[in-house]
């Protein structure tokens, strides 16, 4: 027994088993969730031409700073607006508490008018410098409207000619309120009663604040994770991966003996490793892309297998220990790399033509795939020369492999 | 040792009857389509009480919904109520969709929103487009690097098996009629890429026995012998790959079993045509292009 080499291995196997055993979990905590796993909320809005109103890039780009305004006061961590091609919004709402207020907000065109007796629009949102939420005179919860400059101008005739006259205020083309004006009012400031609760008027607020949209919005697709559910997945997947890796471990450990194990203690570096690049991405870990880490730990497997079954064939024709186990992994690896040049493109396909949670699936599959390789290659390769060269056995059946027959194969 | 080239018509024609099977079935029941492919909602609720099928129908009928299917969260048929409730309909606005859930509120009672999903029907017809799509385009990708690393040939018996994966994998689903979501589409595209893995591994190792190739040997001969060398390797992947997407399949949860169930189906397919044909479909392509002494001249060489 050589020392010097088993405590490097040994070194390096209790260093990998004991920062699994520590990091795994806070990691795994740290990751990015995606909506399906902490709930939340995705919305695609779609863009509908009106008579009125154009679709074009600036129209829309617009659109989404409005509703980044609109989302912005959900006081959300981390939501996502984005426009997908030339006519579609994406929305994403992590752990919105109330989806179904949240989504009726997004597409609401919000458009405020202000029309005198006759119907003529005077004025729009547009000369508004801010509203908000307050209690009126009698109690009731009303929108109290601040002007611009030159919408308080507005405001001061619309008034002043209108004395004893109805105005109406609409919004959406519907009367929010039609007061008989008593006299002109020159300050600046509005109020729109009619609100029937706090909660309601509160978020007519910020619609008015945060601008009408330039054009007509649709919802498109919606999909609401409820946060029960996404705990659900998570602990269901918890339990897969759990059971996964169990059972990977297992066959590795009865079929290829020491070597497997070496391969078992390299695979929980390789989870560690996947984890932690993700993270560093801020890369978004979805219910598929778990689904998509336990298949890639099956998958990282595969260089493995591929090398011992060199490595087995190498001691056959009658090479030292040593020397098989470079041979095996010096040949197996141009069979690694090229059958797995094909998952990545797969993957990278997917990545480019899906959404969500598939993109998520892509990711995590691609990058366990590339991680696995240098893995299985670079760590593997150290652990079993360390262990070789320790002389801990010399016996090929240690290794997984069977002695060399009688009959070598040239 | 058992020749799989020589024995390539009994291969063959165990998929070729599988896959008529699966296209009658296509046929006749067609397939499965979830509300991503057709449009729809799911409207997955947890009640405060227990409500029974009839009370929830009541309630969607004054929507024109009561067509609707509405599933409760129990197995056992015994039992008619259930706190949760899970209620799928066709295309619905949003604004319909918020009057129906409401109107469930003021008539049966709160509840905790688990999942509501709802697409539009463009959303579902491109899906088809797209997903039909990513699967050409990854043949295309492979066809293409399989022609770089190796030659056109392999290119091609490896592509026929892909398209017999993915067949069988929609076999299935249309005889079982398993719901059909966008992760399928994922799914597909990770059987593809794992059917042709286990293909390559089996090409590379006819690549370098290629360069030992005597004339004297068959070249059916020499893939046999390739076919077997990779077989233990063939095996034990397949196992330890079945091992993670069975727990998946089994302990994953239901919004990943189909899924996970595509995977597998994908998988032992995979197995089959890259141990059993894509070998025995090159050798076919090789002897019938050109005379046997030209292969190892003719092959390139990585």
């Amino acid at each position: 027994m050589r020392w010097d080499n088993m405590t490097k291995f040994l070194g390096l196997v209790v260093a990998i088993v004991v920062s699994f055993g520590f990091f795994i979990k806070p990691l795994a905590l740290t990751v990015k969730q995606g909506l399906d796993l902490q709930g939340g909320t995705h919305v695609v809005l779609q863009a509908v031409e009106t008579p009125n109103a154009k679709v074009d890039d600036d129209a829309l780009n617009r659109s989404v700073k409005i509703i980044e305004r609109r989302v912005n006061e959900l006081g959300l961590t981390e939501p996502v607006i984005q426009r997908q091609g030339k006519d579609r919004i994406i929305v994403e709402l992590p752990g919105v508490k109330d989806p179904e207020k949240a989504i009726a907000m997004l597409g609401r065109t919000a458009l405020l008018e202000f029309k005198d007796m006759s119907g003529k629009t005077v004025m729009t949102g547009n000369d508004l410098k801010d509203s908000k939420a307050t209690v009126g005179q009698n109690g009731k919860p009303v929108v109290g409207l601040d002007f611009s400059d030159e919408g308080g101008k507005k405001f001061a005739l619309l008034t002043s000619q209108n004395i004893g006259k109805q105005i109406s205020i609409l919004l959406d083309g519907e009367v929010l309120t039609s007061p008989v004006v008593n006299e002109a009012i020159t300050g600046g400031k509005a109020q729109i009663s009619g609100s029937r609760n706090v909660e309601e008027a509160e978020r007519l607020a910020i619609l008015l604040r945060s601008g009408s949209l330039p054009v007509k919005l649709e919802m498109l697709e919606n999909r609401t994770v409820g946060p029960t559910l996404g705990q659900d997945s998570k602990d269901k997947s918890v339990k897969a991966f759990a059971i996964g890796l169990a059972g990977v471990f297992l066959f590795m450990a009865v079929y290829y003996r020491a070597s497997g194990v070496v391969a078992d203690i390299v695979l929980l570096f390789y989870t560690l490793l996947l984890l932690a690049i993700m993270r560093a991405l801020n890369a978004t870990l979805t219910l598929p892309g778990i689904a998509g880490i336990i298949l890639s730990i099956g998958m990282a497997v595969d260089a493995n297998v591929l090398i011992f079954e060199r490595f087995k064939e190498e001691i056959q024709s009658g090479k030292t220990l040593r020397s098989s186990i470079e041979a095996g992994f010096s040949r197996a690896f141009v069979t690694i790399f090229d059958s797995n040049i094909t998952t990545i493109m797969a993957a990278a396909v997917l990545f480019y033509l899906g959404t969500g949670p598939i993109k998520g699936f892509a990711i995590t599959l691609a990058l366990g795939v590339v991680i696995s390789m240098f893995t299985a290659v670079t760590i593997t390769r150290y652990l079993l020369r360390f262990l070789v060269a320790s002389n801990i056995s010399s016996n090929p059946a240690f290794y997984g492999a069977s002695a060399p027959k009688k009959e070598v194969r040239k | 040792m058992f020749s799989i080239v020589k024995n390539y018509k009994m291969f063959f024609a165990v998929t070729v009857v599988f896959i008529m099977v699966g296209i009658g079935s296509m046929f006749m029941q067609s397939f499965n389509l979830g509300i991503d492919f057709t449009g729809g909602s799911i409207i997955d609720l947890k009640f405060g009480s227990p409500v029974s099928v009839s009370q929830v129908r009541d309630v969607l009928k004054e929507h024109d919904l009561g067509n609707s299917v509405i599933q409760l969260g129990t197995s056992d048929s015994n039992i008619t109520t259930s706190e949760s409730v899970l209620i799928r309909t066709g295309i619905l606005d949003d604004d319909a969709r918020r009057a129906v859930m409401s109107d469930l509120t003021s008539k049966l009672g709160d509840y905790q929103i688990l999942r509501v999903e709802q697409v539009g029907a463009t959303v579902g017809s491109e899906l088809v487009q797209q997903a039909a799509l990513a699967v050409v385009l990854s043949w295309v990708l492979m066809i293409i690097y399989i022609t770089y690393r190796f030659e056109f040939k392999f290119a091609i018996s490896a592509i026929i098996g892909l398209v017999i994966d993915v067949t069988v994998v929609l076999c299935y689903f249309s005889l079982f009629h398993l719901e059909m979501d966008s992760s399928f589409v994922a799914a597909l595209l990770t059987v593809v890429g794992y059917s042709v893995n286990g293909t390559i591994v089996i090409f590379d190792r006819i690549r370098e026995n290629l360069k030992t190739h005597r004339r004297s040997e068959d070249l059916g001969e020499m893939v046999d012998r390739s076919i077997w060398q990779c077989m233990t390797r063939s095996v034990y992947t397949m196992l330890s790959t079945l091992f993670a997407v069975v727990a998946i399949f089994l302990f994953g949860g239901d919004t990943i079993h189909n899924f996970a169930f595509a995977m597998l189906v994908g998988f032992a397919s995979g197995f089959y045509t890259s141990t059993f044909l894509a070998g025995p479909l090159w050798a076919i392509l090789k002897n019938n292009g050109e005379a046997s002494k030209q292969v190892v001249s003719k092959t390139k060489v990585v």
